[in-house]
């Protein structure tokens, strides 16, 4: 018997800084929450608006892998280990932090609100050496079709990680259904819907909704709405 | 209820701010070092109610920091710290104490 959580949009926390509304599904910052604190090896999932030109300024890392996916307007990335880059909605950027790194994250455009989440997992092993990746990933490939933007193999398409597990990104006609399978067996998925309108194992979920499912192989998903927008984050319970 | 915390981590830049974050509420007090000797003699000085270990310590110091820091307090918290900054720290905090 699969089990289940259900975080509806408005229970998220929130925190408005003016220059930055964040939106947390798990406890980040002052927002703390008990009951909020992973789902398996997911520890973060911080749903940012950014203003034009703003942004965190140099700050440190260790230890967690990192992934930013912009779904609106670019963000200017810089690090310690020499990377400069700036990443816009359709591409995702990953760093593992290891060891220890620094970075700033900027509103690449002046007169632009961001919209990007931000997602850390807990890795699977300590104090690797800090990395960067980022892709520009194929929007086409992911109509009707849960498209893996990330994974543990260096060999897979698009962005890997020091953890066992798939992020999947999908965009779906109205009424499209399909299942989706658990890549290892022990994963549970957590379901973040981007846009629109979905059923996943019989819960209806709305925007920025997230719903967690283990205990199970499969879940089956269905598209309520046009162009309905889903970030899937098959992640282990254990690790 | 004021507590006390000490962090523990190699990255000497890291540590820097983790002091600064660990005394940023007035309820907190906090210490961060990079080496084993300067943790060990904080533990000795101080009441440390929770340990936080941070980057770059690998399993044998980590394994040799617990036995020694838990012979001077049996009853202290030692936990893992992510993320190297103020995201997680709050809550992780929270969950030991």
């Amino acid at each position: 018997m699969s089990q289940f959580i259900l975080h509806k949009e408005n229970t998220r926390g929130h925190a408005n800084h003016g220059w930055l509304n964040a939106h947390h599904s798990f406890s980040f910052a002052n927002y703390y929450n008990s009951e909020r604190m992973h789902f398996g090896a997911l520890r973060v999932l911080n749903d940012d608006l950014i203003d034009g030109g703003q942004g965190f300024g140099a700050h440190p890392h260790d230890n967690m892998e990192i992934i930013t996916i912009p779904l609106a307007g670019a963000i200017a990335h810089k690090d310690s280990m020499g990377n400069e880059a700036v990443i816009k909605a359709g591409e995702i950027q990953v760093m593992s932090a290891g060891t220890g790194v620094s970075h700033s994250e900027v509103n690449a455009l002046p007169n632009v609100q961001l919209n990007l989440l931000q997602i850390w997992l807990f890795p699977n092993q300590k104090n690797v050496a800090p990395r960067y990746d980022q892709r520009m990933l194929d929007v086409n490939a992911r109509h009707n079709n849960f498209q893996q933007i990330l994974s543990p193999n260096s060999t897979d398409d698009n962005v890997w990680i020091h953890q066992d597990a798939w992020f999947s990104l999908g965009k779906f006609d109205a009424d499209f259904a399909t299942d989706y399978k658990i890549k290892k067996a022990g994963n549970g998925v957590y379901a973040f819907v981007i846009s629109g309108e979905v059923t996943i194992d019989g819960h209806i979920l709305n925007e920025k909704d997230g719903l967690g499912i283990w205990e199970t192989d499969a879940i089956k998903f269905k598209a309520n709405t046009a162009d309905a927008e889903v970030l899937l984050m098959d992640v282990p319970m254990e690790f | 209820m004021q507590t006390t915390k000490l962090y523990i981590g190699r990255d000497a830049k890291i540590t820097k701010i983790m002091r600064r974050l660990l005394n940023a509420r007035p309820e907190w007090n906090g210490f961060s070092v990079c080496t084993d000797d300067e943790a060990i003699s904080i533990c000795h000085e101080q009441v440390v109610d929770l340990v936080l270990l941070g980057n770059g310590i690998d399993q044998d110091c980590e394994d040799g920091l617990k036995l020694e820091l838990r012979a001077i307090k049996p009853s202290l918290k030692i936990i893992q710290h992510y993320g190297g900054g103020s995201g997680l720290l709050y809550g992780e905090i929270m969950e030991a104490l």
